[in-house]
C-alpha cells in the first residue's frame, strides 16, 4: 500500500510538468491550430529565467573590509551582494535563498513577451500553411533557442536549489497512519504539484469565467464563426499564445530545483508532452491534464524495482507503448473531439 | 429488379433520424433523380450508397450484390462512380495524370505495385486517357495543373475521370451547385450526351429543378428522411405533396 | 491484391511501348531524367576532386572535404534522404522516426559482419531486409493515422527504439558503448583473424579503407574504395528512385498526397500504397545504415536519436521535397557545411578579418563566432527556419527562381536592345 501511494506521489511531479506543457500545447493548438514544436523550448527558457534571475540576485562587487586582514596583513576584500546592500543583510540573504520562487515574478513578463514576439514574428505567418510546415519551422526555432541558451550558459546542467526551508523531505506516511519512513516525499516536489494544480485551476477558471476566456473557447470550437461576429480574435489569440508560453515557462521555473536545467531539457520534455497531448486528445484541455498526470504516474509505477525485475527497461518505453495503444484503440485520444486534426 | 435496390434503409445520428425507412429502386440504364428540401436526407442516403456511412437498418444492393460493409474503393470497383458537390480532383497533378489514374484503377485494380515501369510509356493507359480527354473536349488542357482550371472545367474533368472507369452507375451529388446558368446548361448537355453514348445508369441528387426536369426519367422526392413519392417528372410537377414539401421549405427560409 | 502486385517491381519489365516519348529512352528514362542521372554520376565520380579545391598544406586546406570518411557520409546520407523523399516528398506523410530504420539496419549489418563474414554484401542485404521488416511493422501501425498523429506515432516508435537499444537490448546493441568488430568474433565464413588484428570490412577482397593518393602539384586527391562502392550504390538507389517517381506507383503516391478522397472513390485504396512507400523508404534507410557500418564498422544507439530523424527531414526539405535531385543536394549541402562551418574557430575568423581595423575586426569576429565551430547547430536551426519560411521548395526551387530571374533579365535586356535598335533606325 505504501509503495503504491509512494509511486503515485512520485508520478505527480513529472506528471505536473507534462500536464503544464501539454496544457500550453493544447491551448496553442486549439486556438491557433498550430502544432508548436518549440513549446519544449519555452519550458526550457522558463527554467533559464530562474537561472538568470538568481544570477542577477547574486551580482556582487568587492568591498574592502577594514576590520579584517588577510595573512599578509592587508585589508581583506570581500564580495558583497548588491541585494544585501539594498535590502539589508538578512533580508538580502533571504531573497537570494528564495531566488527560484521569486523568479516567477521575473519569468511571467519575460515569457509573455517571448510568447507574443514568437506569435507575431513567426507563428502568425504559418496559420494557413500545412501542419508539416508548422512542425518544421517550430522545430527549427526550437533548435535555435536551445543553441542560444547553450552559447550563453554552456552545456552543463546548472544547479538551482530550492529555498532552504523546502530542502529535505516530508514524511507523508505518518500523516496517513503508516510507519514513519514508509512514504517520504521531498517538500519541493509537493510544492511543485500544488503549484501546477493552482496554475491549471487558474487557466481553467480564466477560460470558464471571463469574457475573454469565453471568446477563446468559442474560437477553439469554431474559429470562422467567431471571426464573423466581428471579434478581433487574432489579437486575443496572440495573448493566448503569450499565456501558453507563460504556463510553460512557469512550469520550467519551478522545475529547476527538481532537475538542474540544461539546454536540451526542453526537447526531452517536448517529445513526451506531445505524446501526452495525443493521448489526452488533440484539442482537449481536460484531456491534456488528465493524460499528463496519468502518464506521469504510469511512468513512476513502471520505474519500480519490482516491475523492472520482471520487465527490464519498461520504464523507458512505457509512455510510448501507452500512446501507441491508446491511439490505435481510441484514435481521438482519451477525450478528443471529433473533427480535430482528422485530415 | 433495378440495378440499385435500397430496402428499408434507416440511419440515425444521435437523436436525429436522418433516414427513416427508405425504399428505392433505380432501373437499369435510366436517369433517376432524388430531390428534396434541405435536410431531407439526400446526402446521407448517397453516403450510404457509396460506403462512407453504414446504415443502421436495411439493405443496399447493386446488381444483386450487397454494398453494405464494403469500403468506398471496393464499391467503386463494383461499378459505382461518384461525382462530388465540389469537384474532387487531384489538384497537384496535371489534367492528363488525373485522367490516367482512373484508367489505371480500371485496369490494375485497387492496388498494384509497378514502381519500375514508365508511366508515360504505358501506351494502353496513355491512349485511353487521351481518348477520354478528347471525349471531354479537354485535350488542349492536357498539361495544365488541375487546380488552376475553372470550376466548370474541374467538374468536366471529374465526370470524365468517373467515366474512364466505365461505371455502370454514376452518382452525382448536386453537380451544378454554385454554377452559373451557362455552366449549368453545359453540364446538362454533357450528361445527356453521356447517357446517349453509353449504357450507363445515372442517379442524380439535385436542388435545381431545371436540371432535374431536363434530365430525369424518374424522380424520387425525399422529405424528412423518407421518400414522399416516386414518379415520372410530368406527374411530379403537379403533385400536391411535393408542392407542400417545397412550399414548407421556402416559407421556412 | 491483383496479379500485377505479385510481381516483384524489378521483375516487371514492361513490354516497351512503341516509344511515344520523343527520342526514345535511355535506360528507361526520359532525356531530362537521364541527364540528371549523368549529372549525379559525374558528381560522385569527381567528388574527390571537387571537394578538395585547396592545395594541401595551405591555410585553407582544413576546409577541404575530399577525405574518404566525409565523402562516404555524403553518399550514404544521400541514400537516406532519397529514400525519405519517396515517403515525404511523394505522399506528404512526415515521418519523424526514420533514423530508427537506419539504426536497425546498422545493427543488422554489424551482426552479419560479426557472425558471418567481413564481406559487406551479406551485411548490406541483411540491413535492408531487417529495416524493411521493421518499417513494415511500424508503418502498419503508424499509417492507421494521418497528419500530425502519424508524425508523432513515428516519433514515438523511434524514441522507443532508441530507449530500447540504449538499455534493455544491450546484449544485442551494446547499449551505451555500441558495437564494434573484434578479432575474436565468430565469423563462420571467414578464416579466423590473429589476435589483436583490427577487422576491416571488404568487398570480395577490396578493403573499404583502401585509398590511393593522386598528386597534382600542390593538390592531393584521395580516391577511396569504400567511397566509390557506396557511390555506386547511391547511383543505383538514385536511378531506382527516378524510375519510381515516373512509374504508375509514383503517380499514385502523388495522388495520395493530393486527394485521398478522390482516390478512394476512384476504386483505389490509399493505405497499401502509403505502406509500400513507407517500407521502401525504410529499406533505403536500412541500406544507408548498412553502408555506414560497412564503412566504419561500428554502431551506437545515438544514430537512432530523434535529432538524426530531424536531420534527414532537413536534408530533404532543404534540397527540395518531392524533387528528384533535391535530397541529394540537400544531404550534400548539410554534410558539407557541417564539416566546414564546424571547423571554423576563433583564430580562423581573426585571420580572415585581419584586414579590418582592430576594433571592427573584434566586433565582426564576435558577431560571427556564435554561428561557427561548436555553434554549427545554431546556423543549422536558422537555415532550417529560413528554408521553411522563404523557400518551401528548397534549393531546387531556389535554383529555378534564379534561372527565371536571370532569363527575365536577359529577355528584358534583349527587349531594350531591340528597342534601342529600333529607335536608331527610326532616327
Amino acid at each position: 500500500m505504501e509503495a503504491i501511494i509512494l509511486q503515485v506521489l512520485n508520478g505527480l511531479d513529472k506528471g505536473s510538468a507534462y500536464a503544464l506543457i501539454a496544457l500550453g500545447l493544447t491551448l496553442i493548438f486549439g486556438t491557433l491550430g498550430v502544432v508548436n514544436f518549440a513549446h519544449g523550448a519555452l519550458f526550457m527558457l522558463g527554467a533559464f529565467c530562474a537561472v538568470t534571475f538568481s544570477r542577477l540576485l547574486q551580482l556582487s562587487h568587492s568591498v574592502v573590509d577594514e576590520t579584517r586582514t588577510d595573512f599578509l596583513g592587508n585589508p581583506l576584500k570581500v564580495d558583497v551582494y548588491y541585494v544585501q546592500e539594498i535590502f539589508g543583510e538578512t533580508a538580502g540573504a533571504a531573497i537570494i535563498d528564495w531566488a527560484v520562487p521569486l523568479s516567477i515574478l521575473f519569468a511571467i513578463p519575460v515569457m509573455i513577451a517571448i510568447g507574443v514576439a514568437m506569435e507575431r514574428g513567426l507563428i502568425r505567418h504559418f496559420y494557413k500553411r500545412p501542419h508539416a510546415d508548422q512542425i518544421l519551422v517550430t522545430f527549427g526555432l526550437a533548435i535555435v533557442l536551445q543553441e542560444i541558451i547553450k552559447y550563453f550558459y554552456g552545456a552543463n546542467p546548472i544547479p538551482t536549489p530550492a529555498p532552504d526551508a523546502f530542502v529535505g523531505s516530508f514524511d507523508f506516511g505518518v500523516l496517513l497512519g503508516f510507519d514513519p519512513g514508509g512514504i517520504v516525499y521531498p517538500y519541493w516536489r509537493l510544492i511543485y504539484f500544488l503549484f501546477a494544480a493552482v496554475i491549471i485551476a487558474a487557466v481553467f477558471a480564466f477560460l470558464q469565467f471571463t469574457t475573454f476566456g469565453m471568446v477563446v473557447r468559442a474560437g477553439m470550437a469554431d474559429r470562422e464563426t467567431v471571426t464573423l461576429l466581428g471579434i478581433d480574435i487574432d489579437k486575443r489569440f496572440t495573448i493566448m499564445f503569450g499565456i501558453a508560453a507563460a504556463v510553460a515557462g512557469l512550469a520550467g521555473v519551478m522545475y529547476t530545483p527538481i532537475n538542474s536545467p540544461n539546454y536540451h531539457m526542453g526537447m526531452d520534455f517536448l517529445v513526451l508532452s506531445f505524446v501526452v497531448v495525443v493521448v489526452g486528445g488533440m484539442g482537449s484541455l481536460p484531456g491534456a491534464v488528465l493524460a499528463g498526470f496519468l502518464l506521469g504516474i504510469i511512468e513512476a509505477f513502471a520505474s519500480m524495482t519490482e516491475v523492472l525485475d520482471v520487465l527490464p527497461g519498461i520504464n523507458q518505453i512505457i509512455i510510448y507503448l501507452v500512446a501507441i495503444i491508446v491511439l490505435l484503440t481510441r484514435p481521438r485520444g482519451l477525450m478528443g473531439r471529433k473533427g480535430v486534426m482528422e485530415d | 429488379m433495378g440495378i440499385l435496390e435500397v430496402k428499408n434503409v434507416g440511419k440515425r445520428f444521435g437523436g436525429l433520424q436522418a433516414l427513416g425507412d427508405v425504399n428505392l429502386s433505380v432501373a437499369d440504364q435510366s436517369v433517376h433523380a432524388i430531390i428534396g428540401p434541405n435536410g431531407a436526407g439526400k446526402s446521407t442516403l448517397l453516403n450510404c450508397l457509396v460506403g462512407k456511412l453504414i446504415p443502421d437498418t436495411g439493405s443496399v444492393t447493386f446488381e444483386g450484390q450487397s454494398v453494405l460493409g464494403r469500403k468506398p474503393h471496393e464499391i467503386n470497383q463494383m461499378g459505382i462512380s461518384r461525382v462530388f458537390q465540389t469537384p474532387e480532383i487531384f489538384g497537384d497533378l496535371t489534367v492528363m495524370e488525373n485522367m490516367m489514374i482512373p484508367c489505371l484503377a480500371k485496369r490494375d485494380g485497387a492496388f498494384s505495385i509497378n514502381a519500375y515501369g514508365a508511366m508515360m510509356r504505358d501506351a494502353e493507359i496513355v491512349e485511353r486517357a487521351e481518348h477520354m480527354l478528347e471525349d471531354m473536349n479537354m485535350a488542349d488542357k492536357r498539361d495544365m495543373h488541375a487546380a488552376s482550371m475553372s470550376r466548370g472545367d474541374k467538374r468536366r474533368l471529374e465526370i470524365g475521370m468517373c467515366l474512364a472507369q466505365e461505371p455502370r452507375l454514376l452518382l452525382l451529388d448536386e453537380p451544378t451547385a454554385g454554377m452559373a446558368r451557362a455552366d449549368t446548361n453545359n453540364t446538362i448537355d454533357l450528361l445527356k450526351e453521356i447517357k446517349a453514348s453509353r449504357p450507363i445508369t445515372i442517379c442524380i441528387i439535385e436542388h435545381d429543378m431545371h436540371v432535374v426536369f431536363s434530365l430525369a426519367e424518374r424522380i424520387t422526392v425525399l422529405a424528412q428522411g423518407t421518400p414522399l413519392v416516386e414518379d415520372t417528372p410530368e406527374n411530379i410537377k403537379g403533385h400536391p405533396k411535393v408542392r407542400e414539401a417545397y412550399l414548407g421549405e421556402s416559407s421556412g427560409h | 491484391m491483383t496479379d500485377q502486385a505479385q510481381h516483384a517491381p524489378a521483375a516487371t519489365p514492361k513490354p516497351a511501348a512503341p516509344a511515344r516519348a520523343k527520342g526514345g529512352s535511355l535506360l528507361g528514362l526520359g532525356r531530362k531524367d537521364f541527364m540528371l542521372l549523368l549529372f549525379v554520376a559525374a558528381l560522385i565520380l569527381f567528388a574527390p576532386f571537387l571537394l578538395n579545391p585547396f592545395p594541401a598544406g595551405s591555410a585553407m586546406a582544413q576546409f577541404n572535404a575530399g577525405y574518404p570518411d566525409l565523402m562516404q557520409r555524403f553518399v550514404i546520407f544521400g541514400i537516406f534522404a532519397i529514400g525519405f523523399n519517396i515517403l515525404f516528398g511523394l505522399t506528404g506523410y512526415l515521418s519523424f522516426g526514420h533514423a530508427a530504420f537506419l539504426g536497425v539496419g546498422s545493427y543488422a549489418g554489424i551482426w552479419m559482419m560479426k557472425l558471418l563474414t567481413l564481406n559487406v554484401i551479406p551485411a548490406i542485404v541483411a540491413s535492408v531486409v531487417v529495416a524493411g521488416l521493421f518499417s513494415l511493422v511500424v508503418g502498419f501501425i503508424s499509417l492507421r493515422r494521418s497528419g500530425i498523429y502519424f508524425s508523432i506515432l513515428t516519433l514515438a516508435f523511434a524514441m522507443m527504439s532508441y530507449a530500447l537499444a540504449y538499455s534493455v537490448l544491450t546484449p544485442i546493441t551494446g547499449g551505451e558503448t555500441g558495437l564494434q568488430l573484434k578479432y575474436f568474433d565468430p565469423r563462420v565464413l571467414d578464416a579466423p583473424l590473429e589476435a589483436g588484428v583490427t577487422p576491416r570490412a571488404n568487398l570480395f577482397g577490396i578493403d573499404m579503407q583502401a585509398s590511393t593518393n593522386m598528386r597534382f602539384g600542390a593538390w592531393i586527391f584521395t580516391l577511396n574504395a569504400g567511397y566509390y562502392i557506396a557511390g555506386v550504390v547511391m547511383l543505383i538507389a538514385f536511378y531506382l528512385s527516378i524510375r519510381l517517381f515516373r512509374s504508375p506507383f509514383g503517380m499514385m503516391l502523388r495522388a495520395v498526397k493530393s486527394n485521398q478522397n478522390r482516390l478512394n472513390y476512384t476504386g483505389i485504396s490509399p493505405k497499401p500504397y502509403t505502406l509500400a512507400a513507407f517500407v521502401i523508404s525504410g529499406m533505403y534507410a536500412g541500406l544507408a545504415g548498412g553502408l555506414l557500418v560497412a564503412m566504419d564498422t561500428q554502431v551506437g544507439a545515438e544514430r537512432m536519436f530523434w535529432t538524426a530523424s530531424g536531420e534527414v527531414v532537413l536534408m530533404t526539405i532543404l534540397g527540395g521535397a518531392g524533387t528528384l535531385i533535391g535530397p541529394v543536394l540537400g544531404s550534400g549541402f548539410i554534410k558539407y557545411f557541417e564539416n566546414i562551418v564546424s571547423k571554423i574557430n576563433e583564430s580562423t575568423l581573426n585571420a580572415w578579418f585581419s584586414f579590418l581595423p582592430d576594433g571592427l575586426q573584434d566586433v565582426v569576429v564576435a558577431i560571427i563566432y556564435p554561428f561557427v565551430g561548436k555553434g554549427w547547430h545554431l546556423t543549422l536551426g536558422l537555415l532550417f527556419m529560413a528554408v521553411v519560411i522563404f523557400l518551401p521548395g528548397g534549393l531546387v526551387q531556389g535554383g529555378q527562381k534564379l534561372v527565371t530571374v536571370f532569363r527575365r533579365d536577359r529577355k528584358s535586356a534583349d527587349a531594350e536592345k531591340a528597342a534601342a535598335e529600333q529607335r536608331q533606325t527610326q532616327e
